[in-house]
């Protein structure tokens, strides 16, 4: 085997190099990210696929509800809990995934995308009796299309450890007035999401009435830099910012984390398991006296669904009086479905989550895409994108 | 051993080896073309394709990718304070940790070259080999877990009236380095087991003390190989989005990367390019200290 | 080599030292695994064995395990092919760009998981149009394997003369027989060797794997991943790592002894001195 200097070997280098290039070319030109047509919505509702791929929220889509349902329909459930939207929205572009647990930060941008088809709600016999004002909102209908079933509502709560917090805090200012919020210092949890800062929207609009907030997802430049600047007071007394539920959970317990904001989900584990965790009460609407930011969470499925009908057949079971009974109870949210109330463990379930009273919910400020249009005529509101910047930045 | 002229029929093999035969070109040529094919095109192309987004935009609500030229992303990048702020941190916890995974790596990989018995070097190459495959993930939990108020750290310090660094910068240089240290040990190892006896006999035959022997032999020797270990140090913790996330409230590189992923891009691809030039930047000076000899 | 007592004592210390924050981690692991309690504190407020039947039994921890076993064997296999021919090129012959081969090798390894994980994702999804599954896991995992054998095998090309090629070649024989009779046997140990390494990376790979799997498929990180943060799954999860570290000690050994036992014929002369190339690439 001798050695030899090779000229051919120079040309044959060339050649990689062109195709290299060619391959951009086609990237560019054809291919980059196809955005897929959002779909067709079903007309008639087939045969079971055999299985149903899903992307929830933590404690959405758990065994005691999902074994029935897959022993009733054959479709056997993959689940994948994500911590954010912006996680379901990654996840949903993959088009691996036949549906998703979708919260108003993430169904705007997922039927603008064309990651999701519309929902033919006649083949869900349970979407009749959904409570009405969680039919045809700004956050699943669009362009007077529905583009899924709603599963329940909830507010972000206000959570402390009664031991090491005192007095029990009434308002957010225990985290959001940076003299307040010094007393805790490193034992703040905040939602590690861009969208935490309508929270801070949320507070100013109760505290600084001079920046006129109406809606937090709605901020012009001066409410808005007000807001991310609070939050960048807040971050030197941040102990953690969660994504994940079970990484606050282990916080709290272990103390690492004294107050901040939660799902009911984390504040029942954490009761369960006896530790001395208290949320705003009853007596104060489960809220702080600001209200809260909250979600309204609705399922849409995949445009690119490979078991479309095992999705529709989920999205029925779901809403279904007994399974919505059960996740609303284990989650700790309003269920979506209104017969629902008569099958919950607790008697007086759906009164102590506001499932049948509207006026509740005007305190709670549903999660929302951010977009320019402020909806009153100007369009200088900030779009998403400056939320996920100045999120960046806030975290630093 | 037959004399005889036979006339065979050649194999296939027989008659594509004559083919290739005093053609070394076409021997190199058949030889390259798969592994050629797969990185080059296969993954190179794939990289390119994903940092020419680095220079389009994106529509915001919907996350389409508009492809025309700018240089908006690149704006931002240099522009906007945090983002300098982040590659400075990530590039900073990089070089820690390398240093300190040198300085640790080197005595144990020392004496399993050179001191231990050939017992003694079978236990410690399976003693440093295991923990590798004990899943990352689990092993940042087990330190996230040690770090916490009240963990395993704070208990043993705290009867020293100490306490530990809990979450943060240190927290995410401690458990890069301990996660990286095998990589660190096994290039130095190989390295330092190159290093005939003889030559540190002869040191020492001049006179040379232990420690002189050390300085003027066995590290010049022995330097390539650290070079070596180091680049995968650094590499795997430039690139790091998880053990930060654990670990810290700190964003890295890798956590703008990923969080920016879904909704723009262009941005995740722009910053993208920023670990790809430091690390072809540390290669390039990598193979100049003789790294690639050692690897 | 000859050290001084306090030298010998510090080098100990400093081997003690290393391997103290090597496993006190893993310790800590370990005890995990036996906590009676789903909520991580210290000390563990009890200790049960359940957790070790439970993890076997564990349907999706079992397939997680196989699909891992799957994607590592596949992906060291690719990548012995593809190391050898590359680094054959690159060892015996000289051509353009032979320097530039060694880099682009690296590459994969070199760079962040993140941004080969989202380009071959991209790629796969965008530009060919191929769902994620197990397959384009593979080819993720075989990019980044190919320098593991690379490296080995371009070491043990260098270190074994080219004589004994040459000599086999005026005897007759014709290249494949040179390389199956010849070469391949030198290089035994090193293939060996390195396809163990090659195959550890791919099973405890989770950035690259997380961008390039489809969504049934789970590969044993995938599925630690999924469980970590599930309070009533955690401990399974300790006990499951416990239980692949348990298992991973025989290959590891193996390895070892496979770069030891080196016959001393086929090495260039160099010193009876053991040559642990196979042990030099993570």
């Amino acid at each position: 085997m001798r050695t030899q200097d090779a000229h051919p070997v120079r040309a044959a280098w060339l050649v990689v190099a062109g195709l290299l290039a060619f391959m951009l070319l086609i990237a560019g030109c054809g291919g980059g990210s196809d955005s897929s047509s959002g779909g067709e919505e079903l007309s008639k509702l087939g045969k079971g696929e055999g299985e149903v791929n899903l992307i929830s929220w933590a404690g959405y889509v758990e065994p005691e509800w999902s074994k029935p349902f897959e022993q009733k329909t054959g479709c056997k459930v993959n689940d994948k809990t994500a911590g954010t939207s912006d996680e379901m929205v990654q996840l949903m572009r993959t088009g691996q995934y036949d549906g998703v647990s979708a919260s108003g930060n993430a169904s705007a941008r997922l039927v603008d995308g064309g990651d999701v088809a519309p929902v033919n709600v006649s083949l869900v016999p349970n979407y009749k009796t959904i409570f009405s004002d969680l039919k045809n909102q700004p956050y699943n209908t669009f362009d007077g299309t529905n583009y899924g079933i709603p599963h329940g509502r909830g507010a972000n709560l206000l959570m402390w450890n009664s031991e090491d917090v005192k007095p029990a805090p009434t308002s957010w200012d225990v985290i959001l007035d940076p003299k307040k919020a010094a007393k805790y210092k490193g034992k703040i949890s905040a939602y590690d999401d861009p969208i935490y800062i309508a929270d801070a929207a949320v507070y100013l609009k109760a505290h600084q009435p001079g920046l006129g907030i109406e809606s937090p997802y709605e901020l012009n430049e001066e409410q808005f830099e007000a807001a991310v600047n609070l939050l960048k007071e807040q971050r030197p007394y941040v102990g953690e910012y969660w994504s994940e539920a079970a990484k606050q959970i282990q916080a709290f317990a272990g103390g690492d984390s004294q107050v901040g904001t939660t799902w009911q989900y984390q504040y029942f584990e954490l009761e369960g398991a006896g530790k001395p965790v208290a949320a705003s009460p009853a007596s104060q609407g489960f809220l702080p006296s600001e209200g809260a930011t909250g979600w309204s969470d609705t399922w849409m499925i995949s445009s690119e669904a490979k078991h479309p009908n095992c999705m529709y057949m989920w999205m029925d079971w779901i809403v279904s009086p007994q399974a919505n009974a059960e996740v609303a109870e284990f989650f700790g949210e309003a269920p979506a479905q209104s017969l629902a109330c008569d099958h919950t463990a607790e008697k007086d379930f759906c009164a102590k989550y506001h499932a049948e009273n509207p006026a509740f919910w005007k305190r709670v400020y549903y999660w929302e895409t951010p977009v320019a249009d402020c909806g009153n005529g100007s369009s200088d509101c900030k779009d998403y994108n400056d939320w996920v910047q100045a999120w960046t930045s806030i975290k630093g | 051993m037959a004399t005889e002229a036979v006339v065979e029929r050649r194999s296939v093999g027989h008659r594509l080896a004559g083919l290739f035969h005093g053609r070394p070109r076409l021997q190199v040529g058949a030889l390259l073309a798969g592994p050629v094919g797969w990185l080059v095109i296969g993954y190179l192309g794939s990289l390119a394709v994903l940092l020419i987004a680095g220079f389009w935009t994106v529509d915001p609500l919907s996350g389409e990718v508009v492809q025309g030229f700018s240089l908006e992303n690149f704006e931002t990048l240099v522009n906007e304070p945090v983002y300098r702020d982040i590659v400075g941190r990530t590039v900073l916890i990089a070089a820690l940790v390398t240093v300190t995974d040198a300085l640790l790596a080197f005595p144990i990989a020392f004496y399993m070259a050179k001191v231990a018995s050939r017992r003694g070097k079978a236990i410690l190459v399976v003693a440093v080999l295991v923990p590798l495959w004990s899943s990352y993930l689990v092993k940042a939990l087990s330190w996230r877990t040690m770090l916490s108020s009240g963990g395993v750290i704070d208990w043993a310090l705290n009867p020293l009236g100490l306490s530990g660094p809990g979450y943060g910068q240190t927290a995410v240089w401690l458990v890069m380095s301990y996660l990286w240290l095998p990589y660190m040990i096994l290039p130095i190892f190989a390295g330092l087991e190159r290093i005939p006896d003889s030559l540190i006999s002869a040191s020492e035959d001049l006179g040379a003390s232990p420690f002189t022997t050390f300085r003027r032999v066995i590290l010049p020797l022995a330097f390539p190989a650290v070079v070596a270990g180091s680049i995968f140090t650094f590499a795997l913790t430039l690139g790091d989005y998880i053990t930060p996330r654990l670990v810290s409230n700190d964003q890295f590189i890798g956590n703008v990367i990923f969080n920016n992923i879904s909704n723009n891009l262009p941005l995740a691809s722009a910053l993208a390019l920023v670990p790809i030039v430091v690390m072809v930047a540390y290669l390039m000076v990598a193979r100049k200290l003789g790294a690639f000899e050692h690897i | 080599m000859r050290l001084s007592k306090r030298s010998a004592l510090l080098l100990r210390l400093g081997v003690g030292v290393g391997l103290a924050f090597i496993y006190i981690p893993l310790i800590v692991l370990a005890i995990y695994a036996f906590n009676s309690s789903n909520i991580l504190e210290w000390p563990p407020p009890g200790l049960t064995l359940d957790w070790f039947p439970k993890a076997v039994e564990n349907e999706f921890a079992r397939e997680a395990f196989v699909t891992s076993l799957k994607a590592g064997a596949a992906a060291t296999a690719i990548a012995i092919v593809l190391g050898t021919l590359a680094s054959l090129a690159v060892a015996r012959h000289r051509f353009f760009g032979r320097e530039t081969i060694s880099f682009l090798v690296i590459l994969p390894i070199a760079l962040p998981g993140i941004v080969t994980g989202v380009a071959l994702s991209n790629t796969f999804t965008q530009v060919l149009g191929v769902d994620l599954s197990l397959f384009t896991v593979i080819v993720g995992h075989a990019t980044f394997c190919i320098v593991v054998i690379y490296n080995n095998v371009v070491a043990r090309l260098r270190r074994v003369s080219t004589s004994f090629e040459e000599a086999s070649a005026d005897l007759g024989a014709h290249t494949w027989q040179t390389f199956r009779f010849v070469t391949v046997p030198n290089l035994k140990t090193a293939l060996g060797a390195g396809a163990l390494l090659a195959f550890g990376l791919s099973f405890d790979e989770i950035i690259v794997t997380t961008f390039t799997i489809g969504a049934g498929e789970e590969t044993l990180p995938i599925w630690i991943f999924r469980n970590l943060f599930r309070p009533n799954q955690l401990p399974i999860v300790n006990a499951v790592a416990v239980i692949v570290v348990l298992i991973s000690i025989f290959p590891v050994y193996l390895a070892h002894r496979l770069t030891r036992e080196e016959g001393g014929a086929a090495t260039a002369r160099g010193g009876g001195k053991v040559e642990a190339e196979a042990t030099a690439v993570p």
